[in-house]
C-alpha cells in the first residue's frame, strides 16, 4: 500500500542486571527477542505492552541511542549503522525522539527558547530570526505561551515540560518521530490537542510517527498499526482496528479487558 | 466523620511575584478509608497543592496563605525536622517525575529500605525482607533491589517510587500521577494494592490523574482544578455523570473512547467567556 521508512530487522538486545542477595551475581535480561518492525510513510505504529517488555529499549535503539547486538535499522532503506557523514548529520534531523521522562531529558539551565531553538541552531536552519519565529510557532501549537521561552524547565508543571519535548522534536520538522509517552502527562483536552497537532503534521509533511503508549484508547485514535510487546517480544500485530476488535493472543485480550473505567462508562453510554 | 487532613485557603505565589498565584484558595478535606481524585487542567496547580500540603515547595515558591491540618495539627506551623517525622512515615508521597525524585548513584532496594531504617528501626535480614516483599507487592523482582534507577524501565521506576511511598502503611498517601507508565495490567494490580491499603489501614489517599476511566474505578470524591482554582467538587457518580461547572463539562467531553468513534477534539473554551474573571 505504502512505502516503508523505517524498518528493522530481528533486534536484539541484552541487558546485564546485578542480582542475587550480595549483588555479586549477574542475570541476563533479553529486552528485545528478535524484534522486527516496519514503519509507513505518513502513517502511526503504537507500541504498547508490559512495563519493562522493551518498548523505550526498542525506541533507543531505532535510533542508535544504544549499542545492538543484533540486527538492522534501515532509514529509507539505507541501513542506519553504515550512514556517515553528510547522510548521517541529515538522517540525525529527520529521526527525532520524545523521551519518557521529560524532565530529565532537558537542560536545567537552559532556557526553553534555547532549548527548543538549540537543534535548528545546530543544524544551521534559516536566520536567527526564522528560528526564533519557528520555535515561538512551535510553543503556541502545543500549548504554551510565547513569554514562556524565557523560563527554565523547573518553571513547568509535568505536562507543560513534556510538551517542551514535543515541540523541541517537532521544530526540526522531521520525517519520522519516535515518542515514548509523550502525552502520558497531559490532560485530556491538551492531549487532544497534541494529537490533533501530530495528524496535522502527517497531512501536511507526511510525518511518521512510532507511538509508544499505555493508554489504548489514545491509541485507537491515533495509530494505523499496533505492535503489542511482552518480554521483548513482539506478540500480536496488525492494523488497530482489526486487533481491537479482535485479539488473537491471551495478552492482547487481557490488556484490552483492562482499561479502566469501563464499567462507568458502559452505563454512560447506557443512559445516553 | 473527622478529616484526617483538612485544607484551608492554600494559597501559593512566586517569591518575585506575590501577586503571580499558581494556586488559589484551594480547600478541601479527605476522610480516612477514602480517595479523592483531583483532575483539571495541565498547569493548574495539583502539583503545586500537593508539594504544598507537604512542606516541599520549591525555593521559588511560597504559600503565601492557608492551612493543612493533618490529625489537627497544622503542618504550616511544621519546621523541616518536624515536617520530616511525618512524611514518609504518616504521609506518603509519590512524585510525578520519578527519575528526578529517586538517587541516581542508590540502588533502589536501599532507597526503599531508607524510610523503613529511619522510622521503623529496621535492619538487617528484617529490613532485606521487608524491601523484597514491597518490590514483589509491585511487580518487580526481588532481585531487582540491587539496580540503580536508571537500569530500570520506566514503569519500574515508578513502582519504585510507589513501593517506596507504601513502605511505613502512611494514614495518608498523596500520589501525584502515580501510574501513567504502567500498562494497564499492572495498573490495575497497583491500584488494587493501594485499595487493600485503604481496606486494611484505612488510609487515605488523594491521587491526581489525568485518566477519566481510573477517576471512575477508584474515586469516592473528585475535586476539579483550573487555573489554580478549584472549579467543582463532588462525589464521583455526580461530578462524573452530571457535572456543574462549564469547565469539567467541556473536559468530560473531550475523554476518548476505547472504540476511537468519537471525534478527538481539544476543548473548546466559548465558556470561559464571563465564567472566570483573571
Ligand atoms: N518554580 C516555579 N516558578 C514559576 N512557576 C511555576 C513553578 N513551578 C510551577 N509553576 C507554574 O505553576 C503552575 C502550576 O503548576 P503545577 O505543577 O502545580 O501544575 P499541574 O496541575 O500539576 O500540571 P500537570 O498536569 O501538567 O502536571 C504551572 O502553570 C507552572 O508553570
Ligand atoms: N541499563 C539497563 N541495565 C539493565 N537492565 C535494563 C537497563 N535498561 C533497561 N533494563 C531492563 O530492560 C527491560 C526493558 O526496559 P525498557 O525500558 O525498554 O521497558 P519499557 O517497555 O519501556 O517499560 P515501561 O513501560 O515501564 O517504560 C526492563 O526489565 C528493564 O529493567
Ligand atoms: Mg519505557
Ligand atoms: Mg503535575
Amino acid at each position: 500500500m505504502s512505502q516503508i521508512i523505517l524498518e528493522a530487522k530481528n533486534l536484539n538486545k541484552t541487558y546485564t542486571q546485578r542480582s542475587g542477595r550480595f549483588g555479586f551475581g549477574t542475570t541476563l535480561v533479553q529486552a528485545l527477542d528478535n524484534v522486527s518492525i516496519q514503519l509507513r510513510t505518513g502513517s502511526t505504529l503504537a507500541v504498547v505492552g508490559e512495563s519493562g517488555s522493551g518498548k523505550s529499549t526498542l525506541a533507543r535503539c531505532l535510533l542508535q541511542l544504544q549499542p545492538l547486538e543484533s540486527g538492522e535499522v534501515f532509514f529509507q532503506g539505507k541501513d542506519l549503522a553504515q550512514m556517515s557523514g553528510e547522510d548521517l548529520r541529515v538522517t540525525r534531523r529527520d529521526l527525532q525522539m520524545v523521551f519518557q521522562d521529560p524532565f530529565a531529558s532537558l537542560n536545567p539551565r537552559m532556557r526553553i527558547g534555547e532549548i527548543v531553538g538549540e537543534g535548528l541552531l545546530i543544524h544551521g536552519l534559516g536566520s536567527r530570526d526564522e528560528q526564533k519565529s519557528q520555535v515561538l510557532s512551535m510553543l503556541n501549537r502545543v500549548g504554551l505561551k510565547s513569554e514562556d521561552v524565557k523560563k527554565y524547565p523547573h518553571e513547568f508543571s509535568g505536562g507543560q515540560r513534556q510538551r517542551i519535548g514535543i515541540a523541541r522534536a517537532l521544530v526540526l520538522s522531521p520525517k519520522v518521530l519516535i515518542c515514548d509517552e509523550p502525552v502520558s502527562a497531559l490532560d485530556v483536552s491538551v492531549q487532544a490537542q497534541i494529537l490533533l497537532l501530530l495528524k496535522e503534521l502527517q497531512a501536511e509533511m507526511a510525518l511518521s510517527t512510532l507511538f509508544i503508549s499505555h493508554d489504548l484508547r489514545v491509541v485507537r485514535h491515533i495509530a494505523d498499526d499496533i505492535v503489542v510487546m511482552n518480554r521483548g517480544k513482539i506478540v500480536e500485530q496488525g492494523e488497530v482496528a482489526e486487533i481491537y476488535e479482535n485479539p488473537t493472543q491471551t495478552y492482547t485480550q487481557q490488556l484490552l479487558s483492562a482499561i479502566p473505567g469501563q464499567k462507568h462508562l458502559r452505563k454512560q453510554a447506557l443512559n445516553a | 466523620m473527622t478529616s484526617i487532613l483538612s485544607v484551608k485557603n492554600l494559597t501559593v505565589a512566586t517569591k518575585v511575584n506575590a501577586s503571580r498565584l499558581l494556586v488559589k484558595n484551594v480547600s478541601f478535606s479527605l476522610q480516612p478509608g477514602k480517595t479523592t481524585c483531583i483532575v483539571g487542567e495541565s498547569g493548574s496547580g495539583k502539583s503545586l497543592t500537593a508539594l504544598s500540603i507537604m512542606g516541599l515547595l520549591s525555593k521559588q515558591l511560597v504559600q503565601t496563605q492557608g492551612s493543612v491540618v493533618f490529625q489537627e495539627q497544622n503542618l504550616t506551623l511544621f519546621n523541616n525536622s518536624q515536617l520530616r517525622e511525618i512524611r514518609g512515615k504518616k504521609i506518603g508521597m509519590i512524585f510525578q517525575e520519578p527519575m528526578t525524585s529517586l538517587n541516581p548513584v542508590l540502588t533502589v532496594g536501599y532507597q526503599i529500605g531508607e524510610s523503613l531504617t529511619v522510622h521503623l528501626g529496621l535492619k538487617g535480614a528484617a529490613l532485606k525482607a521487608r524491601i523484597a516483599n514491597l518490590l514483589q507487592q509491585v511487580g518487580i523482582p526481588e532481585s531487582r533491589a540491587d539496580s540503580y534507577p536508571d537500569e530500570l524501565s520506566g514503569g519500574q521506576r515508578q513502582r519504585v517510587m510507589i513501593a517506596m511511598s507504601i513502605a511505613c502503611e502512611p494514614l495518608l498517601l498523596i500520589a501525584d500521577e502515580p501510574t501513567t507508565a504502567l500498562d494497564v495490567t499492572v495498573q490495575a494490580q497497583i491500584l488494587k494494592l493501594l485499595d487493600e491499603l485503604k481496606t486494611r489501614m484505612n488510609m487515605a489517599m488523594l491521587f491526581i490523574t489525568h485518566d477519566f476511566g481510573v477517576v471512575a474505578d477508584i474515586a469516592n470524591d473528585v475535586v476539579v482544578m483550573f487555573r489554580g482554582e478549584i472549579v467543582e467538587t463532588g462525589a464521583v457518580e455526580q461530578v462524573l455523570s452530571n457535572p456543574q461547572h462549564p469547565y469539567t463539562k467541556a473536559l468530560l467531553d473531550c475523554v476518548p473512547d476505547a472504540a476511537g468513534k468519537k471525534e478527538l477534539k481539544p476543548m473548546d473554551y466559548a465558556w470561559l467567556k464571563g465564567e472566570v474573571t483573571t
